[in-house]
């Protein structure tokens, strides 16, 4: 009996006589539909170490604009999508792995974004935030978050995420504890997280 | 052969191994400040949940309902898997799973694989076969890193170096990574900038990379990893061929039920609202080959037991290691097994029958704790104590049993026992110094070997009411 076979057979086996299950209780906050609270999510990314801007909707090329200015990050690259008008010098096209590794940063949207959590869903089949290399290897990655796409909790994001089929889910920067507990940001991929939210 | 870190799901007894985690000041040290930080980031990140208990009563049953139509569910996921162009194997236990991870590494010519940290990568001894096929396994995860690099075992789930000091980490990395700077500090910000260096390299290079799955999804076909450091979307997403290693009870029927345990397994884990990075692949992505090998390895043995079978649910979140008393004396090593702590002495033992496992069910005071704060409410202690009964059924310990059987013979006959009391005033003779008696030899020593015995009294009880 090949592997396949013999494993459906122990389960079969194991299980014997079959009775229906009871109900998942779902008593817990499931998806209302209802927006995020945007303040609430500007404070739970700053709280995993991320520079958080919020402006309003008509600021956002500006902000983009200070902010790369801040970081002092001329070569920078965007997702295909992200509207010429906020980073009009980006170069749109790269996803060679060398090239990625080597330039200033990376701007993207994105799919989701949770208040409860401060949690930022990509969604890699959008052009607007690219393949998964583009947010990878940069060291510094920053996230345009508009109002609308802001959900209260995890329920709604996993809703408003059906049928995204690649997804990467960000809550602040890269992040270890694993030497006595210190924590270091940065072991691999965006060492510095930035977000501008439109309100 | 090299050991590579890698234990596997038995190794030596826990007492045996306790015994020398107990006399190491510094690693209780270490462990007790680990466990209690860890802890009390948990605490106050469930205490913000007012939903908390709603959630963990879904955990709970939607990993029964899946147990108890398993086979439904695999058959469901692997037709998403074939669907979208991921080749599936199956495995009925950890060599074959082996086995045919290390054929499908060596059909691409590769010779170095890099890996995300996966407890089933570790259960079915990957890194041990690796190096048997002549592949050079590299570890992505620092701790996994710091635990290959010191041919060393994990001794935790979630940071599985924490029995190492900086200062060891830097010896290490000074004298095992490649092309480290010989100044290097032992600050933790500068030991990750190498490890970092290191492994930016190997991401970029290496063309097969090897993950686990904390979650698969039966309607979809979706993998979920969980992470922190990055390492995990660069080995999933930069390597042209993936190949994910998934225990069969992995699976979660429905997207959807992917909200409770997003917020289940961060917070108990981590004591995070959320972890840094979570990956969701579904199929082959942006030009890779893709590989899933579902793994049985006791889960269906386990599966047949309806006491043990709640230990299956585990989302491998380590909140019972840093709740527990025993682990945080003892240390991840003691229990001799790739599972260590709590849901260890009751996994372990059931993955691989409690005939090679007979010691682990005993390494608990089964004081609770760890069903308490356990996210999918496995009951630990119920399946400890129903372990320890199969123990004794599989294989009688001599020496209790025979000890148990003359008391009973004594005990039974009022003037046999009044004898037997006094001559036990002989064994004062053992305790003099401290009034304890500390060892005695076999097969007493099978008792007093763990445990301090009072001097026998003076005068016995009877003898003194008589003489009054």
């Amino acid at each position: 009996m090949n592997a396949r076979d013999e494993i459906l057979r122990r389960i079969a086996a194991a299980l014997g006589d079959r009775r229906p299950t009871p109900p998942v209780p779902r008593a817990y906050r499931r998806a209302t539909g209802e927006p995020g609270d945007v303040d609430l999510f500007a404070d739970r990314v700053r709280d995993y170490g991320a520079r958080v801007r919020v402006v309003s909707a008509d600021a956002i090329a500006a902000a983009v604009a200070t902010a790369l200015h801040d970081r002092n990050a001329r070569d920078v690259v965007a997702a295909p999508g992200i509207p010429a008008g906020w980073a009009p010098t980006a170069d749109r096209s790269t996803v060679d792995t060398q090239r990625l590794g080597a330039v200033d940063g990376v701007i993207t949207a994105c799919r989701v974004a949770i208040a409860a959590t401060g949690t930022i869903v990509l969604d890699h089949d959008a052009p607007d935030q690219g393949v998964r290399a583009l947010t990878l290897l940069p060291d510094y990655h920053l996230v345009v978050v508009r109002r609308d796409r802001i959900v209260a909790d995890v329920p709604d994001a996993v809703a408003a995420l059906a049928g995204v089929r690649t997804q990467t889910w960000i809550s602040g920067p890269s992040a270890t504890s694993d030497i006595e507990l210190e924590r270091v940001e940065g072991v691999h991929g965006p060492r510095t997280l930035e977000v501008i939210v439109a309100r | 052969m090299t050991f590579l870190g890698m234990p596997t799901l038995s190794g030596e007894p826990f007492p045996t191994a306790a015994r020398a985690a107990l006399g190491d000041a510094q690693l209780r040290r270490n462990l007790a400040k680990a466990t209690g930080t860890i802890r009390a980031k948990r605490a106050r990140v469930v205490e913000e949940l007012p939903d908390w208990a709603g959630l963990r009563a879904a955990g709970a049953a939607i990993k029964d309902a899946t147990l108890a139509d398993l086979d439904t569910h695999l058959l469901a996921f692997e037709a998403d898997l074939v669907a979208r162009g991921t080749t599936v194997h199956w495995a009925r236990d950890g060599a074959e799973a082996a086995r045919i991870v290390t054929d499908l590494v060596a059909a691409t010519g590769t010779r170095e694989v890099i890996k995300v940290k996966s407890m089933a990568g570790a259960e079915i001894g990957l890194n041990d076969a690796f190096d048997a096929a002549g592949i050079a396994p590299i570890e992505t995860d620092l701790a996994e890193l710091i635990v290959q690099l010191g041919h060393d075992r994990p001794s935790h789930i979630l940071v599985p170096a924490i029995h190492r000091s900086r200062a060891e980490i830097r010896d290490l990395f000074r004298r095992e990574m490649p092309g480290v700077a010989p100044d290097l500090t032992d600050e933790p910000a500068a030991l990750a900038e190498a490890a970092r260096r290191f492994l930016r390299h190997k991401f970029t290079t290496v063309d097969v990379a090897i993950s686990g799955a904390n979650f698969a999804v039966a309607d979809t076909g979706s993998l979920v990893v969980v992470e922190s450091e990055g390492n995990g979307r660069m080995c999933l997403t930069l390597p042209r061929t993936l190949i994910s290693v998934v225990g069969i009870e992995k699976l979660v029927p429905t997207w959807s039920d992917l909200e409770v345990f997003l917020q289940l397994l961060p917070r108990s884990s981590t004591g995070e609202r959320m972890n840094p990075y979570t990956s969701v692949w579904t199929g082959p992505t942006e030009g890779q080959t893709a590989h899933v090998v579902l793994v049985d390895n006791g889960r269906t043995a386990t599966l047949a037991d309806t006491v043990g079978r709640a230990a299956l649910r585990c989302i491998r979140c380590s909140a019972c290691l840093n709740s527990c008393p025993v682990y945080a004396r003892t240390g991840g090593h003691a229990y001799g097994s790739v599972y260590p702590g709590p849901i260890g002495a009751v996994l372990s033992p059931q993955l691989t029958g409690v005939a090679h496992n007979r010691t682990l069910p005993y390494a608990s005071s089964l004081c609770g704790v760890c069903q308490d704060v356990c996210p999918v409410a496995i009951d630990i202690p119920s399946i400890l104590v129903h372990l320890r009964g199969k123990v004794v059924e599989d294989h009688a310990p001599v020496a209790e049993a025979a000890a148990m059987r003359a008391l009973a013979w004594a005990m039974a006959d009022a003037g046999r026992w009044r004898r037997l009391l006094r001559a036990g005033r002989l064994g004062r003779a053992l305790g003099r110094r401290r009034d304890r008696i500390g060892s005695l030899p076999p097969p007493l020593s099978a008792w007093t070997g763990t445990r301090d015995a009072p001097r026998p009294p003076r005068q016995t009880f009877r003898d003194w009411w008589e003489s009054r």
